[in-house]
């Protein structure tokens, strides 16, 4: 039996008229690296934040490890570590110096402070003055002070969102390397898919305060959404009544005004032939042709008829 | 390892001692004050002023001065500009002149503002002189004071001082708070088990440090330059201080307890900070508002704490004076706290 390290149960949090987080029910077991998956405003922060004791439900549960935040705050703060989406630290401040500072609040002193900057790559950074640092730098820092105290449970809201794909992959190593060695369980929300399917085991995927569908980045694809995409332009417009091969088709789009089509198939293999075929006799020019597999953002589309980066 | 306390102080006063600006206006902008006002106020030689005559064009110069005044009472130079009535209200208007004499026949008719004190002197005075006297008085009555305690300068270092505490503690205090609250830092911190109470007590401490500091260096630099004196007791300015630094602390953490936007949070500070600046008698006494007004600032913190100053520094006031106000500045200092701490937004 796995070990549940956290346990929400029909959490509902709202804003005035604003359903933030809709009565979510959400189990992770220790060890978990789970992905918290959608567009802006689908109540990633909201919801990271109440399991965070940062703010509370309205109403429902929240349980780490059995405890809850009215009852066992001091307990909690020792054994989780997190990095809020907007945190800027003290610019005058070298980076050691504000590792040096959150240490001390968890009575620990430099030799700590020291393995972590070497963790995050840091070291020979340490005395930058914050406001210098660039943006993979400064959520490497941000990731050392949720490390300082070894936490069992991490929560990480949108910890590479802005930075460039180098910056962004030395943050995941360091996230990998930590899964490995200390078997962290770790939340981290992010609205890049390639970063939920790359780092994490279960992906959860959320929408204005609900969640839509969770699993392994398999089973996400394979349970709900089946076949693969053909994407073309043409030189004409082409009504889904003419194409060939009409039961292969799931879905089909098509853009008039940049005479692009989609096609969602079942059997790419099998109805690729009649298409090209088709396309052929009718003398109508392709000017492209793409196929390919199945993302989550066509998933996400297909679910809510929005991509997820909009 | 460290205590947390410890380092919170420390981070206060790396972010204050790195930040020229903050350094410039909480130490040498008080001094510079001192000096600048010192000097103008203490050096003060001989008055001059502006007057516009208007005369009938008999003569042709533009302007001419006269000396009114003797040793003992002091001399007013007065610059007489020959101009037309109209160009003569001009001047007025833009405050060059604060009178004007316009001569009719043999004799003089002034034209000023009755509630200028500038202007009703300059008339007594030029009424006496331009009848052929000197001045009302030959000055043999008069006993000039040149007696430390009783120059401009001793008025104003301690009000200098308790302004300097204020500003300290009201921007110093406030303005952080805020700004970490608006950065998520706050936010941050108490996600982590630091105390709220070390926060709130290095906050005190470093604050109460640095305005220790920066009053010192005024005192100082007035003693140094200015031979002023602390009349009364030590003990008791240090305990004043200590209870004024309390009042604004408090004051600064309950303006500070709720708002994260910066600019709102000026405005508070502003309308906190302002009226108490100008009103409560820092650069200049009080004493000329009407008698309501007076029984109204006398209430404010800052009056109360340069009021109290000046009586240690000036009268040489001891323990028995500064209970009460001791007292009034402490409590109040300790209320705003714990209000400002009950309703204080961490996140
Ligand atoms: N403090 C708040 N006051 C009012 N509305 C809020 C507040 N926090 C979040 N919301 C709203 O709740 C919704 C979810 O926000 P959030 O949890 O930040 O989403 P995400 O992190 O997924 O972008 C958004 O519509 C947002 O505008
Ligand atoms: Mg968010």
């Amino acid at each position: 039996m796995k070990e549940v390290q956290i346990a929400a149960r029909q959490v509902i949090k709202h804003f005035k008229d604003v359903k933030a987080v809709n009565g979510i029910d959400l189990t992770i077991y220790k060890g978990e690296f789970v992905a918290l998956l959608g567009p802006n405003g689908a109540g990633k922060t909201t919801l990271v934040e109440m399991i965070e004791g940062i703010q509370k439900p309205d109403s429902g549960e929240i349980k780490l490890k059995g405890m809850t935040w009215a009852e066992h705050a001091g307990q909690l703060h020792q054994i989780i570590g997190l990095s809020l989406q907007e945190t800027r630290f003290i610019e005058k401040l070298r980076v050691r110096e504000t590792l040096e500072l959150f240490a001390s609040f968890y009575g620990l002193g430099s030799e700590r402070v020291e393995e972590v900057l070497e963790l995050v790559n840091l070291t020979e950074k340490q005395k930058a003055f914050t406001d210098k640092l660039s943006g993979g730098q400064r959520q490497r820092m941000a990731l050392g002070i949720s490390l300082l105290n070894e936490p069992e449970i991490l929560l990480l809201d949108e910890p590479t969102t802005g930075l460039d794909p180098n910056a962004r992959r030395e943050l995941w190593d360091i996230l990998l390397n930590l899964r490995k060695r200390k078997g962290t369980t770790l939340i981290l929300t992010t609205h890049y898919m390639e970063e939920a399917a790359y780092l994490c085991d279960r992906i959860v995927i959320m929408d204005q305060g609900n969640i839509l569908a969770e699993g392994t980045l398999k089973q996400l694809l394979s349970k709900h959404v089946k076949g693969e995409i053909i994407d073309f332009t043409v030189d004409r417009p082409m009504e889904r009544d003419v194409l060939p091969g009409q039961q292969a088709i799931l879905n089909y789009t098509f853009d008039k005004d940049t005479l692009s089509g989609e096609l969602l198939v079942t059997d790419i293999v099998k109805f690729l032939p009649d298409f090209l075929l088709y396309v052929q006799q009718e003398k109508i020019q392709i000017d492209s042709l793409e196929c390919r597999k199945l993302t989550l953002d066509d998933l996400f589309t297909s679910m809510t008829g929005r991509h997820i980066n909009q | 390892m460290k205590h947390p306390i410890v380092l919170l102080v420390l981070t206060n006063f790396r972010e204050f001692l790195r930040q020229p600006g903050a350094v410039f206006w909480a130490v040498f902008f008080p001094v510079l004050m001192a000096g600048g006002l010192g000097l103008a106020f203490t050096q003060k030689g001989e008055l001059n002023q502006k007057i516009a005559f208007v005369g009938n064009d008999q003569t042709e110069e533009k302007s001419w001065s006269k000396k009114v005044g003797n040793e003992t009472t002091g001399f007013t130079n007065y610059e007489f500009l020959n101009v037309g009535f109209d160009e003569g209200l001009v001047l007025l208007k833009r405050g060059t002149v604060d009178l004007i004499v316009k001569k009719e026949g043999e004799d003089y008719k002034y034209h000023f503002d009755p509630l200028n004190p500038e202007a009703q002197l300059a008339y007594i005075n030029l009424t006496a002189a331009l009848n052929g006297n000197q001045t009302l008085s030959n000055g043999e009555d008069v006993v000039p004071l040149k007696e430390i305690g009783s120059r401009y300068i001793d008025f104003l270092v301690p009000g200098l001082m308790a302004m300097g505490v204020m500003m300290s503690c009201m921007w110093g205090i406030s303005y952080g708070l805020i700004e970490k609250r608006s950065k998520m830092l706050l936010r941050r911190m108490v996600a982590t088990p630091m105390r709220k109470a070390h926060f709130m007590t290095a906050l005190l401490v470093s604050r109460t440090v640095m305005s220790a500091i920066e009053a010192s260096i005024l005192v100082v630099f007035s003693w140094f330059f200015f031979d002023i004196h602390i009349e009364g007791s030590f003990s008791a300015l240090v305990v004043l201080y200590l209870s004024g630094t309390l009042a604004f602390a408090g004051i600064a953490i309950l303006t500070a307890s709720r708002t994260d936007n910066t600019y709102v949070g000026n405005g508070i500070l502003n309308a906190v900070v302002m009226p108490m600046m100008i009103l409560s008698g820092i650069f200049f006494s009080y004493h000329g508002f009407p008698d309501w007004a007076v029984s109204v600032i006398r209430l404010f913190p800052l009056t109360i704490f340069a009021d109290t100053a000046r009586a240690i520094f000036i009268e040489g006031a001891g323990w028995s004076q500064i209970v009460l106000p001791v007292g009034v500045l402490a409590g109040l200092g300790l209320v705003c706290m714990s209000i400002g701490m009950k309703v204080f937004k961490w996140y």
